[in-house]
């Protein structure tokens, strides 16, 4: 055996979709040996009252996320751009609903 | 379910309080300023040493409590009376797993991890919530601890839903939910026990007789006595006084005794026009504190039992993980 055994099993991200045409909606984390194996504990663990038609698991070690000591730099851009909003621009009022 | 709202020091011999250390002083002004402002504070968000030390330990002491907690009902799975209330009961003891599940999540965003935790529980180092280190002695016990741990319980919860830290807010969101099933099916059972003979009455006064004080106490010290619980405040993880959280408890669960028709067994306690609330007699501190430093009539018997399953379970943890590395080897074999 060449990796050495690991003492706990991985870590794995949780979404479940909570009805057929909702987006699937992140709901915690557990551990599991394998993803077949996670997706059985996610059913047992995050859906025992009927919370989910469909589960997504994702081994937490490939999520990447964004920093949040950046959040205003990096989220800054958005920040100056109101033109992008529907409010920004003046419609007659006799136009009625635009 | 069953939260330690008193957060007491793990181990037996609490050292000095940590001192916490001079950080950036931009990040701690950020970071008061986020608490101040009634915000959440996320995983990845810059935190005060102090702050994620007590949640890892107030949290972790939450999940302990839960997985502990399964032991004392599940003792009664099996003589449960009737097929029903044995469906009832296995439900809630899995829902007690689920959320020390939910809440072991929560702590891991802190940095620790869950192995460091099970070894702070099963070495008897970490702290759960003492009302599990008395025993069930009868079926009447798993209706009281329905109607009255679990009711304090969620006194306890439902201010935490809102505590700073995001991760243990959502935990806690998705546990109260959950929780308001595990009180009225306790209530329901001794409503059914209270219409049965004079023996089955017997037995739930009995219950609660030996219950009552225990769950008072779990509300945590007085507040003159909590000195973390300022801290705890200061840092939106606490939103409501141990000894303001006991009074609310009082003052919801005497008519509902009443409708029982069970007495309290508390000489002292009754109605104070003046104050519009319920005065109660002296809870034995001492004997709180015992049970918490580990002498309480249980506290062996429930470690021994958690450990053993651990044992018992390690055989499986092992074999999914080498089932798991077999698969994936398969898989690259096809694939090369």
């Amino acid at each position: 055996m060449n990796a050495p055994a690991l003492k706990e099993w991985p870590l794995w991200e949780v979404f479940v979709r909570s009805k057929q045409g909702l987006e699937h909606k992140h709901c915690g984390s557990l551990h599991a040996s394998d993803a077949r194996h996670a997706l059985q504990m996610a059913r047992d663990v995050y859906t025992r009252r009927q919370e989910g038609v469909s589960i997504w698991v994702v081994p937490s070690a490939s999520i990447t996320a964004s920093e949040p000591d950046s959040k205003d730099a990096f989220f800054d851009p958005a920040a100056d751009k109101v033109y992008r909003h529907p409010t920004f621009y003046e419609i007659p009022d006799k136009v009625g609903h635009m | 379910m069953y939260t330690q709202s008193f957060n007491v020091p793990d181990g037996t011999a609490p050292g000095p309080q940590a001192v916490p250390t001079a950080a950036d002083p931009a990040l701690q002004t950020h970071f008061d300023t986020v608490i101040d402002a009634d915000g959440k504070i996320e995983p990845r968000d810059w935190m005060p040493e102090a702050y994620r030390k007590t949640l890892v330990r107030q949290i972790s002491q939450h999940a302990h409590s839960e997985i502990v907690g399964m032991l004392p009902e599940g003792n009664w799975i099996s003589r449960a009376p009737s097929l029903k209330r044995k469906a009832i009961l296995l439900a809630k003891v899995q829902d007690e797993g689920g959320h020390g599940l939910y809440l072991y999540s929560a702590a891991e965003t802190l940095g620790t991890s869950r192995d460091q935790m099970f070894d702070a529980l099963h070495s008897g180092k970490a702290k759960y919530s003492s009302i599990f280190n008395y025993p069930t002695l009868t079926w009447a016990d798993v209706g009281v601890i329905g109607w009255l741990v679990d009711g304090a319980a969620i006194m306890n919860q439902i201010p935490l839903c809102r505590c700073s830290y995001g991760p243990y807010a959502r935990a806690m969101i998705r546990v109260c939910k959950e929780e308001s099933f595990h009180q009225r099916q306790g209530y329901e059972s001794l409503l059914t026990m209270m219409q049965g003979t004079a023996e089955q009455k017997a037995m739930v006064q009995d219950a609660v007789n030996r219950w009552w004080w225990k769950c008072l106490a779990m509300f945590g010290p007085p507040d003159d006595n909590s000195p973390n619980s300022v801290q705890g405040m200061r840092w939106g993880i606490k939103r409501i006084s141990n000894d303001a959280l006991r009074q609310k408890f009082v003052d919801a669960t005497v008519p509902q005794a009443e409708v029982l028709g069970v007495t309290l067994p508390d000489p002292e306690l009754k109605w104070n026009e003046a104050k519009g609330q319920h005065d109660f007699g002296a809870i034995d501190w001492d004997e709180f504190w015992q049970v918490v430093n580990g002498n309480g009539p249980c506290n062996k018997e429930r470690l021994a039992t958690r450990v053993k399953a651990w044992d018992d379970g390690a055989w499986v943890r092992e074999a999914a993980l080498a089932h798991a590395r077999k698969q994936e080897q398969r898989t690259m074999k096809e694939a090369a």
